[in-house]
């Protein structure tokens, strides 16, 4: 019973190519992303799904085309940057501080949102201390929201791989983002996994509006997810539109099963 | 407000608002941090929701089913639902929603609260087959917002709020209207057989079980109790329910079902209660973290658990003990048994309870030797799981104590216990037929547990009453109290006793291959597989000398002392669920047993020493083969009391 709204593009990729060397990661791929809407990335191995979202996130910078994200157009953008954006996102293999707590680990996403110096933040004094119990009120919520309260002060590096994924994701909210990018949020998961991390993906952006750009490998998942699909192989796009659409593409079809030459 | 008697649930919310307003009735954590509400603020919250039921038309006598974890909102639910002479219906939150099906429908439920989305779905999909179902409020709003048939418990609060101030009066004199005798709450019995039964209890019967109880144990409103067992066992309605209201006690709700653990360390209830199985596993844990402790810590560990194992329930119960080893026991309490109780949440615990199910008398021990006061309680939803208790001071392991105040028990002729008390069950819903069946007529239930008091004056339970039987000589035979009682051994692992209307008791029994095979590397046995570990002479002896020690402790019992197992063979093959022999919950099935293995019973009871006998088995990829062996049977030493006591 969804009754959010699919938005206006608030996310623009026009002709963009990239190339380490002689290398073609990307060649003139465009594609658009909505507000409020789960954009899934989908192709077989190296087809540049990573290389897509590093893209979008500022880590790789493409030798031609642009992004337009919120009607500004860029070209060189610095991953910092992109996260003051509103930005987040997640990695394949999980990124996170393994000696800290899950709920340390999750403040370090509420970073860009603490405005007190350092030194007021070191002496835990007058606003540094508001401003503190409020993040952790922001991160506690988060909790909540991931049902992760009996782990909640258990150091990330002891935790089952599933929930690591889950505070991953954890810290990507915390940062309160209108665009999330998952990079195969569900990789290594056994079903009951699955399940609960899309019934989390689901929620996210139901609850909170976020726009969400996933890359997933398990075909289930993303037709079940996904309001659009684009598809990639050898860095080219070769489909783009609804999972019933994408699924009935020829072009797909012999990407996935291969042709006879 | 004129109540003159405290003898409904409303009645005792508003005492205690207006007694002791201030104090905390309930507390949860939430985002992390305990949030509380005192008195004023819980009736506050009570009356709202009756008068939002009230303003949906919520009558006397309607019943309102009440699903989810124990939760401040759902508990006060069940308040207001008596506030307006209504019947509170908690159900069990893991019921599949067919399950749910039967019981809506044998309530006639029209307004049911339920904790969450997950709840909501369940009740939303059956609603087509419960057409009374008008009204669905939810507690947690997640995933929520869309449905547009289901109320949030916010909004009818705040309904009621409204409803209040056009008619202010119209809770408090339906609170007024209500009468002791009016059934309070509806607690559904897990029929092993059949449907479940829902059992009618009154607020006069759960009021004056809990005052039983808070006056036995002597709790005040300054304990504390963690509720995190289902809210519609019988159990917690009582401790969390009615004791609560009753002693003016706080109540405090866990953040989920997961951080039980971490939740009971910070809270450090007062009271407490657990089925076996969680002190078996807060066991294992404590065995398992301190097998990694450091060299120092492990050794301290073992010795002062030695000598609390010598000297630490002794001491718990003040009888006399040695001046050294009251002296190391300190000692140990310092440094190991503080530390480990603190560990557990279990510091502050005053009274902590057990039952439902036996427990194993090396578990008792453990948690009595480091200073927990573990008892057991006996009781059932029909009683209000107020029959029998240990006293402070007067425990023993396998005993459920003695009756409590206002509680009279008769042991019938078969053995079984019968309870006359204030906690009797009204009725069964529906089932005038049932009702007449476990009611006789001088007002006494049947329980359906065999039992009877030893000399000390305690209740022992021993089997159901069903399974119960006697021997040739008349002799009382509980086949699952031996059963039980040879399992607590860690060597074996399943057994089963055979001696209904026979002429002696005989046992076959399963070694435990883990425990057993451990053993025997550690004493340079060899043996190639089950079969042939189980016919060593060692084995055998080995579980002779178990047999021997049940033995013994059967000819304490004068009532069971004829029951001692006279002959016993190792079984040369372990009881399977896939061959039919155990249940896939793992209990015994006595009759298809001694059906399959004739032959061995024969030779039991004919007096052979051994006896040759092939068996069929299916392996796990469905591949059948057979096993065949010459099982040894041996005689085991039967005990007269008078020789225990002359060894004593």
């Amino acid at each position: 019973m969804q009754t959010r709204t699919i938005g206006e593009v608030i996310l623009d990729i026009r002709d963009v190519s990239l190339a380490f060397g002689g290398v073609k990661a990307l060649t003139e791929v465009s594609f658009d992303v909505r507000e409020h809407e789960i954009r899934a990335i989908i192709g077989p191995n190296g087809a540049g799904k990573s290389s897509m979202l590093n893209v979008i996130n500022g880590v790789y910078h493409p030798q031609r085309g642009t992004i337009a994200f919120h009607g500004v157009q860029r070209t060189q953008m610095r991953p910092h940057e992109a996260a003051r954006q509103g930005i987040a996102r997640t990695f394949q293999n999980i990124a996170l501080f393994k000696g800290m707590s899950v709920l340390d680990n999750i403040m370090t996403g509420r970073n860009l949102k603490m405005s007190s110096n350092i030194f007021a933040q070191a002496l835990y004094v007058g606003p540094a201390l508001k401003e503190e119990l409020r993040h952790r009120h922001k991160v506690e919520e988060i909790i909540d929201f991931l049902e992760i309260q009996s782990i909640r002060k258990t150091p990330v590096g002891r935790l089952p791989y599933g929930l690591q994924k889950r505070v991953e994701l954890g810290r990507a909210l915390a940062a309160e983002p209108n665009l999330l990018l998952l990079d195969e949020p569900m990789a290594g998961m056994n079903m009951e996994e699955k399940q609960d991390m899309s019934r989390f993906i689901l929620d996210v952006n139901d609850q909170f509006g976020t726009t969400i750009v996933l890359i997933e490998h398990d075909m289930g998942v993303v037709m079940d997810l996904s309001d659009r699909v684009v598809v990639l192989d050898y860095g080219k796009k070769i489909g783009d539109g609804t999972p019933d659409e994408v699924r009935a593409n020829q072009a797909v079809i012999d990407a996935y099963l291969g042709v006879k030459h | 407000m004129t109540t003159t008697a405290l003898d409904t649930f409303p009645r005792l919310l508003l005492h205690h608002a207006s007694a002791r307003g201030e104090r905390p009735a309930m507390r949860e954590k939430h985002l992390g941090i305990w949030q509380s509400w005192n008195w004023s603020q819980a009736a506050e919250q009570v009356t709202a929701i009756a008068a939002g039921l009230a303003a949906l038309g919520f009558q006397r006598g309607d019943h309102l089913a009440i699903i989810g974890d124990n939760r401040p909102r759902l508990y006060w639910a069940m308040c207001a639902a008596q506030c307006l002479g209504g019947v509170a219906v908690p159900l069990y939150q893991d019921a599949i929603a067919q399950e749910m099906v039967f019981v809506l429908h044998d309530a006639d439920v029209k307004f049911a609260v339920a904790e969450d989305q997950e709840q909501v779905d369940k009740l939303r999909d059956i609603k087509a087959q419960c057409p009374l179902l008008q009204h669905i409020f939810y507690d947690d709003e997640r995933g929520l917002r869309h449905y547009t048939d289901v109320l949030s418990l916010d909004a009818l609060q705040q309904q009621g709020r409204e409803f209040a101030r056009q008619r202010p009066d119209y809770v408090a004199a339906e609170i007024a209207k209500g009468g002791a005798a009016d059934i309070a709450v509806m607690l559904y019995t897990s029929g092993t057989t059949g449907n479940p039964k829902g059992v009618c209890q009154t607020h006069a019967a759960f009021i004056g079980s809990a005052r039983g109880d808070v006056a036995f144990d002597g709790f005040t409103a300054d304990d504390q109790i963690l509720s995190y067992l289902p809210m519609a066992w019988v159990g917690d309605h009582l401790f969390s329910y009615a004791e609560a209201l009753v002693a003016g006690f706080t109540v405090n709700c866990p953040e989920s079902s997961e951080t039980v653990m971490i939740d009971m360390r910070e809270i450090g209830p007062t009271y407490y209660f657990a089925p076996p199985r969680v002190f078996e596993n807060l066991l294992t844990q404590v065995s398992i973290r301190m097998e990694d402790a450091g060299w120092l810590k492990r050794k301290w560990y073992k010795y002062f658990m030695q000598v609390a194992r010598r000297c630490g329930a002794e001491i718990m119960d003040g009888k006399p003990v040695a001046l050294g080893d009251r002296w190391r026991y300190r000692l140990g309490n310092l440094l190991i048994f503080g530390p480990l109780r603190n560990t557990l949440g279990m510091s502050r615990i005053r009274v902590a309870y057990t039952g439902g199910a036996a427990i194993g008398p090396d578990l008792y021990r453990f948690y009595r030797s480091i200073g927990i006061n573990l008892k057991q309680l006996y009781g059932q939803t029909e009683t209000c799981a107020y029959v029998s208790k240990h006293a402070n001071g007067d425990v023993k392991l396998d005993t459920v104590g003695k009756p409590l105040p206002g509680v009279e028990i008769k042991i019938a002729h078969n053995g079984e216990v019968l309870v006359r008390s204030p906690g009797i069950l009204k009725e069964f819903r529906k089932r005038p037929e049932a009702t007449a069946e476990a009611i006789d007529a001088d007002g006494f239930f049947r329980t359906g547990d065999a039992g009877f008091f030893d000399s000390d004056g305690h209740l022992k339970i021993i089997d159901r009453a069903k399974d119960v039987g006697k021997l040739n000589d008349g002799t009382l035979f509980a086949p699952q109290f031996i059963e039980n009682k040879l399992k607590f051994f860690s060597h074996i692992k399943e057994a089963v006793a055979f001696g209904d209307a026979r002429a002696m008791t005989c046992v076959m029994a399963n070694i435990d291959m883990q425990a057993v095979g451990d053993w025997a590397e550690r004493r340079g046995i060899a043996y190639s597989g089950y079969t042939d570990l189980a016919g060593r002479p060692e084995v055998v002896k080995l579980i002779g000398e178990c047999v021997e020690r049940v033995n013994a402790d059967l000819a304490q019992d004068s009532a069971l002392a004829g029951s001692q197992i006279k002959r016993f063979l190792i079984l040369h093959k372990e009881l399977d669920a896939d061959d039919g022999e155990l249940t896939r919950t793992r209990k015994v099935r006595r009759g298809f047993i001694a059906e399959k293995y004739a032959v061995l019973i024969d030779a039991l009871y004919a007096g052979k020493t051994s006896c040759h006998i092939e068996t069929q088995v299916k392996f796990e990829d469905g591949r059948a083969g057979m096993v065949s062996a010459d099982v040894q049977i041996s005689e085991a030493r039967i005990f007269s009391a008078g020789e225990l006591a002359k060894a004593a």
